[in-house]
Parts: C-alpha cells; sequence; structure tokens
C-alpha cells in the first residue's frame, strides 16, 4: 500500500511523458495507427464480388475505436492516476531473460535442452540452492515430460542435439 | 441426467478432474481458469465428452479450492475465494480452523449443486429462446456479453472494453472466412490459420503468472493449523441455512451474466450476507454467516456460468471461456443446436458437475489438511515445471514452434496488461467471440443488403443493443453513487 502511495506521488512529480499512464496509453496508440496504416495494404474485393463490408472495414473500425478508448483512458488518467505496484524486482527481469534464452536455445540447439536451461535459471535466480531440486527441475522432469508426450501422446518433438539422441 | 457417466472411463476422469481441481485451486496463483487452460492440450487425446468432463470437474472443484487456502494462510486460491478471506481466517486464527473449512465446504457443496439445478432447468429455455435468434441477434448478444464483461468484471469498464476489442482483432489475423483475404499475416505463412486458442489462453493465464510470481518471491505464508474439518453444527446452520439459499441464488444469477462470475459473486453474496446478518458487527472478524455467503455464491457462479456457455456459445466467466475453447477443439459448437441434436452429451456434462460437487465435499471434508499441504511446495519448483508443461502442451496442438512463441508473447503481455491495470479476461473472451461479432456483422450486412439500421427494426437486437447501452452506463451511475 505504502509503496503504491510513493509511486503515486512520484508519478505527480514526473513530466507527463514520463508518467506510466502517458507511456502506455502512448505504446497502444502507436502500435494501433501502425496497424491501422498496414490495413490500408489488404487486398481489396472488387465490388461486383463484394458482398457487405470490405474485409478491412472491420479490423479498421476496431483499431479506431481502441485508440478512441485509449485517448480517453488517457484523459481520465489525468484527474485520477492509476494505481500500479512497486517496481519491478530483478528476478522479474531475470525470468524475461530466461524465456529470451528459451527461444534462442530451442531455435539453435535443442527445444528440451532449452527447457531444461530455462528450468535451473529460473529455478536458481528464485532462490532454489538444492542440487536435488535444480536436477529435478532441470533434468528429471523435464525427461518425464519428454516421455510422457512422446510415448503416450505419440507426439514428436522438432530435432536438436538432445531429441537426435534418441530419435535416431 | 447420469446415465452417460455410468462407465468406469468417465469416472476415472471425473475423480482426476476433481482432484486435479482442488490441487490447482489451493496454489495460489494457479486455480481452475490457468489450470484449465494449462490441460486443455491433454484433452485433444480424449472424446469430447470425456474432455468437457474433465474441465468442468476441475472447475467445479478449483473454485472450492480457493477456500482451503483462504482460510488457513489468508490468501485466496482463487480470486472468486477474496471474499472467502475476510472471515476465514480470523476464524481460523481462534483455533476454528477446522470449522471454518467445514462451512466453506457445506456452502460450497449446496451452492454448486443449486446451481446445477438451475443450469439444468434454464439452458434448455435459454436455448429454445436462441432458436429465434438470427444473424443480427446474435450479433447484438456477443456485443452484450462483452459490454456485460467490461461493465461488472474486474478493474476498470474502458480498460475490459479495450482488452475485448483487441481480443476481436487477435481473432481478424489469418485468411479472412469470405473472402480469404489476409489479414495483418505480413507474409508470414503460419499466421494465415489465424492465431490458436491455446498459445494465447496459455500465455495470458500461466506464463503472465508466472511472470507475476517471479515478482512476489518475497512473500511469506503463514499457515494455520489445522486438526480436522469438523461439520457445521445446528446452531452453524440455524445461523446460516438463509444466507446460504441466497448466495446460491445470487451466485447463479450473477453467473449467467457474462462476467466474471465467481469473484463477482462472492463478493456480492458476502455484502448481502451482512446486509441482512442479524449480527453484522461480526463480519471480518470471523463470521461464519461471512464464509456461507462467499462460498456459496462462488460455486453457484458455476452452473450459472455454464448456462449462457452451453445454451449460447457466450462464456459466463473466465474458467468457461477456457470450456468453450475445449467444445470448439472438439468441433462441438454450443448453441440451441447442441440441445436438439447431442442431449445425451449435455446431460453427461450437467452430471459430471453434480458429481463434482459432491466429490469435493468428500475430498473437502476428509483431504483438506492434505491439500493445505500442497500450498508448501515452492514457487522455485513449481513454476519451472508448470512452464515445460504448458510449453510442451502448446506445441503439442499442430506441432509448430510457433505457437509457443505466440504463448511467450502473450504471457509478457499479459503480465504487462495486468500490471497496468487491464484485464486479460475479456482479450480470451473477445479472441473467441471475434469471429460470431465479425461474421454475424458481416452476415446481416449481406442479409440486409448493407442496411445498417436493421439491427434497430429487429426486437431482440434492439433489446440486447438497450441492454448494452445500460450495461455501458452502470459504471458510471455506481461511480456517481458511490461519490455522493
Amino acid at each position: 500500500m505504502n509503496n503504491v502511495r510513493k509511486q503515486k506521488r512520484a508519478n505527480k512529480s514526473l513530466p507527463f511523458f514520463f508518467k506510466d499512464e502517458f507511456k502506455v496509453s502512448f505504446i497502444i496508440v502507436f502500435i494501433s495507427i501502425i496497424l491501422l496504416i498496414s490495413t490500408f495494404s489488404f487486398d481489396i474485393v472488387p465490388p461486383i464480388l463484394n458482398r457487405g463490408i470490405q474485409p478491412a472495414t472491420f479490423p479498421k473500425a476496431l483499431l479506431i475505436l481502441i485508440i478512441s478508448l485509449t485517448l480517453i483512458i488517457y484523459y481520465l488518467s489525468i484527474k485520477n492516476p492509476w494505481k500500479i505496484g512497486k517496481k519491478l524486482p530483478k528476478t522479474f527481469f531475470l525470468t524475461l531473460l530466461s524465456f529470451l534464452i528459451f527461444v534462442i536455445i530451442s531455435k539453435t540447439l535443442d527445444f528440451f535442452l532449452a527447457i531444461s536451461v530455462l528450468s535451473i535459471f529460473v529455478s536458481y535466480n528464485w532462490g532454489e540452492r538444492r542440487i536435488f531440486y535444480l536436477l529435478l527441475v532441470s533434468i528429471i522432469f523435464p525427461i518425464l515430460v519428454f516421455i510422457f508426450f512422446e510415448t503416450i501422446l505419440g507426439l514428436r518433438f522438432p530435432p536438436g542435439i538432445i531429441t537426435n539422441l534418441y530419435y535416431y | 441426467m447420469l446415465t452417460p457417466l455410468f462407465s468406469s472411463k468417465l469416472l476415472i476422469v471425473l475423480l482426476f478432474g476433481t482432484l486435479f481441481g482442488l490441487i490447482l485451486g489451493v496454489l495460489p496463483g494457479l486455480g481452475p481458469t490457468t489450470g484449465g487452460a494449462l490441460i486443455l492440450p491433454f484433452t485433444m487425446t480424449l472424446d469430447p465428452l470425456s474432455a468437457i468432463v474433465l474441465l468442468t470437474s476441475i472447475y467445479c472443484a478449483g473454485t472450492y479450492g480457493g477456500a482451503i487456502t483462504a482460510v488457513l494462510i489468508n490468501t485466496p486460491g482463487t480470486p472468486a475465494a477474496a471474499a472467502t478471506c475476510l472471515d476465514g481466517y480470523p476464524l481460523a486464527q481462534k483455533g476454528e480452523a477446522g470449522r471454518a473449512l467445514g462451512m466453506a465446504t457445506v456452502s460450497s457443496t449446496v451452492g454448486g449443486i443449486f446451481s446445477v439445478i438451475i443450469l439444468v432447468f434454464f439452458a434448455p429455455l435459454l436455448a429454445k429462446l436462441a432458436y429465434e435468434f438470427g444473424q443480427p441477434e446474435y450479433f447484438a448478444l456477443a456485443i452484450f456479453g462483452l459490454t456485460m464483461l467490461s461493465s461488472i468484471g474486474e478493474g476498470s469498464p474502458i480498460k475490459n472494453l479495450i482488452a475485448g476489442a483487441f481480443g476481436i482483432l487477435i481473432s481478424t489475423i489469418g485468411k479472412d472466412f469470405m473472402t480469404s483475404i489476409d489479414r495483418f499475416t505480413y507474409g508470414i505463412n503460419e499466421l494465415s490459420v489465424g492465431i490458436g486458442f491455446i498459445p494465447v489462453v496459455v500465455g495470458l493465464f500461466a506464463i503472465s503468472e508466472m511472470l507475476t510470481q517471479s515478482t512476489l518471491l518475497d512473500q511469506v505464508f503463514k499457515r494455520v493449523a489445522l486438526k480436522a474439518v469438523k461439520l457445521p453444527t445446528k446452531d452453524d446452520y440455524k445461523k446460516t441455512w438463509k444466507t446460504i439459499l441466497r448466495s446460491s441464488g445470487i451466485g447463479s444469477f450473477i453467473g449467467v451474466l457474462p462476467a466474471e462470475g465467481g469473484t463477482v459473486a462472492s463478493l456480492i453474496g458476502y455484502s448481502e450476507a451482512k446486509r441482512f446478518s442479524k449480527n453484522p458487527e461480526e463480519f471480518g472478524k470471523g463470521s461464519i454467516e461471512g464464509i456461507a455467503g462467499a462460498e456459496a455464491a462462488n460455486n453457484a457462479a458455476t452452473g450459472g456460468a455454464m448456462v449462457p456457455t452451453l445454451a449460447l456459445g457466450i462464456p459466463g466467466s473466465a474458467t468457461t471461456a477456457v470450456i468453450l475453447t475445449g467444445l470448439i477443439i472438439h468441433g462441438v459448437r454450443p448453441g440451441p443446436d447442441l440441445f436438439r441434436e447431442q442431449p445425451d452429451f449435455l446431460y453427461g456434462i450437467f452430471g459430471a458437475m453434480l458429481i463434482a460437487n459432491v466429490l469435493f465435499f468428500i475430498f473437502g471434508f476428509f483431504g483438506a489438511k492434505i491439500f493445505a499441504r500442497i500450498t508448501l511446495v515452492p514457487n522455485k519448483i513449481l513454476w519451472p515445471m508448470i512452464f515445460a508443461v504448458s510449453v510442451c502442451g502448446t506445441y503439442s496442438l499442430s506441432q509448430s514452434i510457433i505457437d509457443v512463441w505466440i504463448m511467450l508473447f502473450f504471457g509478457v503481455l499479459g503480465f504487462f496488461m495486468r500490471r497496468f491495470g487491464f484485464s486479460v479476461v475479456p482479450v480470451i473472451i473477445g479472441l473467441i467471440l471475434g469471429e460470431l461479432v465479425e461474421g454475424t456483422l458481416r452476415q446481416s450486412l449481406v442479409i440486409f443488403d448493407g442496411n445498417w439500421l436493421m439491427f434497430l427494426t429487429r426486437p431482440i437486437a434492439l433489446t440486447f443493443f438497450i441492454l448494452s447501452l445500460i450495461a455501458l452506463a452502470f459504471p458510471l451511475l455506481r461511480s456517481k453513487k458511490q461519490k455522493k
């Protein structure tokens, strides 16, 4: 509660473009405008075949609605600033980083290696130091998951340096 | 009603679903919605009835399971159990955890069974009414569903509307269903089939929750000791039977409205219990009526929320949105035709919900102590495991790594949405209803030669539009009243 109040107070003293309300609204409007512009490049159905509205009309209407509503919430936030939680801790950014590592490893090396690396990375950074539990989440559990999906559900995972050992 | 369930396979599914639901319910951050989303890919190996029986039993048991942690560690296992904390934990601190859990178990079971009866009677009636619906009516109904969700859902109504519109926008990605023209695909082949429900659902619920948990690692739970769950005494029943029945009615009604069922229902059930109580001063200090009011209402919302889900294909809550996704991926289209063509299927679901309510009573009564121990599994072990299951489950559907990227993207997006006060539930409901909204709008315009005013000439559609306007105006009126 105190943190929220402190954050609110800190937010009030900032110039408008540093405030969370502005940043969030700006990002939504900016992305919506880019998407809105891209709708103009959608193919157009020739008038003779066109029944009802063009395929781009509905997304255009939605994007205009999103932009308008975002401007309204920004206007309202000037009077009533949003309640935003405390500053994000280091563990959050490390977890986010683990997702990136997962994407890179699964794309270049191996899907299951990526799961193992993410599991040990997250578990360690969230405070787990006991070797058995680190092995449990990073090796034993992914192997069990692999066996379950592969044998019971008959799923074939993407090839990779570890998965290939099983398949070939 | 129970005949379709007399097969050993379905009974095992039901038993597993109830147990799994209870485990999900007691784990703060998981709950029936996230758990349902996680198990959704696995249901592909089951026949449609078993899959939906599994999901509904998770829904019923998970909603009750939240009460166990609410009473013992003052942390609601599910958002719907938030009101239970207010009196459950103070009562547990007085050394009456068993009594508090006993009342929570009994009132949840009564509320749940009451709502199944409502479901059995009202869903076919609503489905019959839906026979009168044409394309314009369905369009108006979908709009009504989205506006209701934004007005009585959690958080700011305008933010909910933005989230709902975003969900509908996601549903437009891929080939246009009427003209096969690509929309928002940017030359990526995988996007031309659109974005699947499961990567979005798992991302928005499970992965975003994992990120949320990464910010809460310093949280310490103080668990109150529990000896055994006690059945309420005669005196407790005398005090609470009216509250339980009232809250069951409130919960079922709130559940039927397309909104975030259980959470809103339990808060209203609780406040009404306080309003009607002879001892309102006891509320917040360990009132047994408070527990009964909140728990009967949140479990009653389960059956209520299934009414529009099955009769109209409009989800009544976040978890029913997941169940609706399950129905769709199994090729079952909810709506009036389902009632005419597959009554056995529906009665199987009704029966499963009824049995699930009885099962969680038994498990809750005898096993609450064991389930409470599950909360001791540390997040640093639990969440990496959940991640592994989420990733493999999402990949398993179409064996596409792109689905895994989409899941991660929506996980990160969902986290920031929640952080800035945008509920993720409208995104899911928007995504589910998107095709219905656009399809019925465009087909209506084709049928009525592009005449937009025809919506106003159809009484049922007009009624839904008026109700939508009322739903939009409701939060404004509420905030004005609160200011006064």
